[in-house]
């Protein structure tokens, strides 16, 4: 095999299945959404997209992942006569783009031997993978706050001032508690991170960050969520009081790719969740030699099974972890802006501040000095 | 880097700073300036500094251009005064802008010692390992300070923020 194949045509396909997934998965994260709140509230849900209503029963997760894009597609797009029709236009791509590429730097699997190279099952491998993450999540406010501004409308402003205050505010509690989960794995590199929960804790449990660093896990989730401006912390969107928010004056097109960025945000949360807290692709008691319970001898599988179990555990989780968040979104009610700012500000900053101060100390204390 | 990489990015960040001095909409010009910090990250990712490309984007694309933005719009100036019409403004720019070009202009003819060109990188360069331990052993007193000298703004920030007690019941409730 030539250079040229290993350098550009495998990263090129790694990267687009890698979007490729995110974008899909975000839009079927739409039906979910309106299925599983269904399900939550006892409600039936979407079901009248049926194809010419003859179909004796529902393929409503078919049809509705075909109907509600061809209906948002060809809707009016209406511009408002005195916004900044330029920013106006790039806003909805500005808050899509950070969403979706995040995952590129996220391991969905382990290495795999092909044709005498190693391939890792990262779209890229990046010595700085959780600084791209947090500087991803950090260009996500582009889209708020210029939504919001070019829109000439007041209720869009209010949105994205609050939306802007908001993502700056959880960001700080965020990127503390990534600090402490790359302390406690010594490196920045996801992958790395991924591999040092393989094996076992206390001899029966798989070895995930879940169990070193609960507080980081709840603070990333809550923050995220906050990052994704979903119930309880839908403010700049806030129904209610603002209309639709920062993307009141949207529709058509520009409005389902801001309705799409926060899915596909969701899906970066639960790829951040699974990759440092719940072993990113590894399946427990899994390993290269093959399937071993604690105390038995190993059972032995081909390695191309074991990389599908790990990508398949991968997948998993990431849909576990967005359907979670489904949960909450339609559990928990709607914050007042005082207490959004209350919690970041007077709990989550400090309790991240000190998770970060006792997890250096534990090292500082635990660690044989090299 | 090689020059089919540098010469388009190059291209495209100067066509950007161009639009961050010539734009009207001072909306418009902080994107433009976020298009520019964007495309130094891209070339420093392209000269294997990962490091530095992620913190540029982090300090410069995701904090420092979000608050202008965020105080622009909250301001919603209309446009901005033309070059001309501030003549000391004007007058500074012109200066600082011929001090750097000069500097450009030597670096370029040789005249001070160039950066070394067209040598094999160090192992592990660019790495957050490698750089970390420059950091923190050889540059260590001028990191220190920074830190002390970040650690004075943000006391004066709060400083000049913090409203007397009078002021506060007035009230302003926040945002």
């Amino acid at each position: 095999m030539s250079d040229v194949v290993f350098d550009w045509v495998i990263p090129g396909v790694k990267s687009f299945l890698v979007i490729f997934m995110v974008l899909n998965l975000a839009a079927m994260l739409l039906w979910i959404e309106r299925k599983g709140s269904a399900l939550i509230q006892n409600r039936v849900g979407a079901n009248r997209a049926s194809i010419l209503g003859i179909l004796p029963f529902n393929f409503g997760f078919f049809n509705t992942l075909i109907a509600d894009p061809m209906k948002l597609f060809t809707k009016e797009e209406f511009v408002p006569a005195k916004a900044d029709k330029f920013v106006h236009g790039i806003a909805p791509f500005l808050a899509l783009f950070p969403a979706v590429v995040t995952m590129v730097a996220i391991p969905f699997g382990d290495s795999v031997e092909l044709f005498g190279r190693t391939i890792e099952l990262q779209a890229v491998r990046l010595d700085v993978g959780v600084l791209y993450i947090s500087a991803m999540v950090s260009l996500g406010v582009y889209g708020v706050v210029l939504a919001g501004w070019s829109s000439n409308n007041r209720w869009a402003l209010l949105g994205s001032i609050r939306g802007s205050a908001q993502m700056i505010s959880y960001e700080l509690a965020m990127g503390v508690a990534l600090v402490s989960m790359i302390l406690f794995y010594g490196t920045l590199d996801l992958q790395v991170m991924v591999r040092a929960q393989g094996g076992l804790f206390l001899g029966f449990l798989p070895n995930w960050g879940i169990f070193y660093q609960p507080l980081a896990c709840l603070l990333i989730l809550v923050a995220g969520i906050a990052e994704s401006k979903r119930v309880p912390f839908d403010l700049p969107e806030c129904e209610p009081e603002l209309i639709s928010g920062y993307f009141t004056e949207y529709s058509g097109g520009k409005q389902a790719s801001f309705m799409l960025s926060d899915f596909a945000e969701s899906v970066m949360v639960a790829g951040i969740l699974t990759t440092m807290f719940f072993g990113g692709w590894q399946v427990p008691y899994l390993s290269k030699e093959g399937f071993a319970l604690p105390g038995m001898s190993p059972l032995a599988l081909p390695a191309l099974a074991i990389t599908l179990m790990q990508v398949g555990a991968f997948m998993l989780k990431v849909l576990f972890f967005c359907w979670f968040q489904i949960l909450i979104r339609w559990t928990v009610p709607r914050f007042r802006y005082d207490q959004l700012m209350t919690l970041g500000w007077k709990s989550m900053v400090p309790l991240a501040l000190a998770n970060l101060v006792i997890t250096a100390l534990a090292i500082l204390l635990l660690e044989t000095p090299s | 880097m090689s020059p089919m990489l540098f010469y388009p990015i190059a291209t495209m960040a100067v066509i950007f700073a161009l639009a961050v001095v010539l734009a009207k909409s001072p909306v418009r010009s902080a994107l433009a300036l976020v298009a520019v910090m964007g495309l130094l990250a891209v070339s420093f990712a392209f000269l294997q500094a990962h490091l530095v490309a992620a913190l540029q984007i982090i300090v410069y694309a995701g904090a420092v251009m979000v608050l202008f933005l965020f105080v622009i719009t909250l301001l919603n100036l209309e446009s901005d005064r033309g070059i001309g019409e501030r003549p000391k403004v004007s007058a500074a720019g012109l200066v600082a802008g011929a001090i750097m070009a000069g500097g450009l202009v030597c670096a370029m003819t040789g005249l001070v010692e160039p950066a070394a060109r067209n040598v094999a990188l160090p192992e592990g360069f660019g790495t957050t390992v490698v750089l970390a331990r420059q950091m923190f052993s050889r540059y260590v007193v001028a990191f220190e300070l920074t830190s002390i000298l970040l650690l004075v703004a943000v006391v004066g920030a709060v400083v000049l923020a913090k409203r007397t007690a009078a002021e506060n019941v007035e009230g302003v409730t926040g945002l």
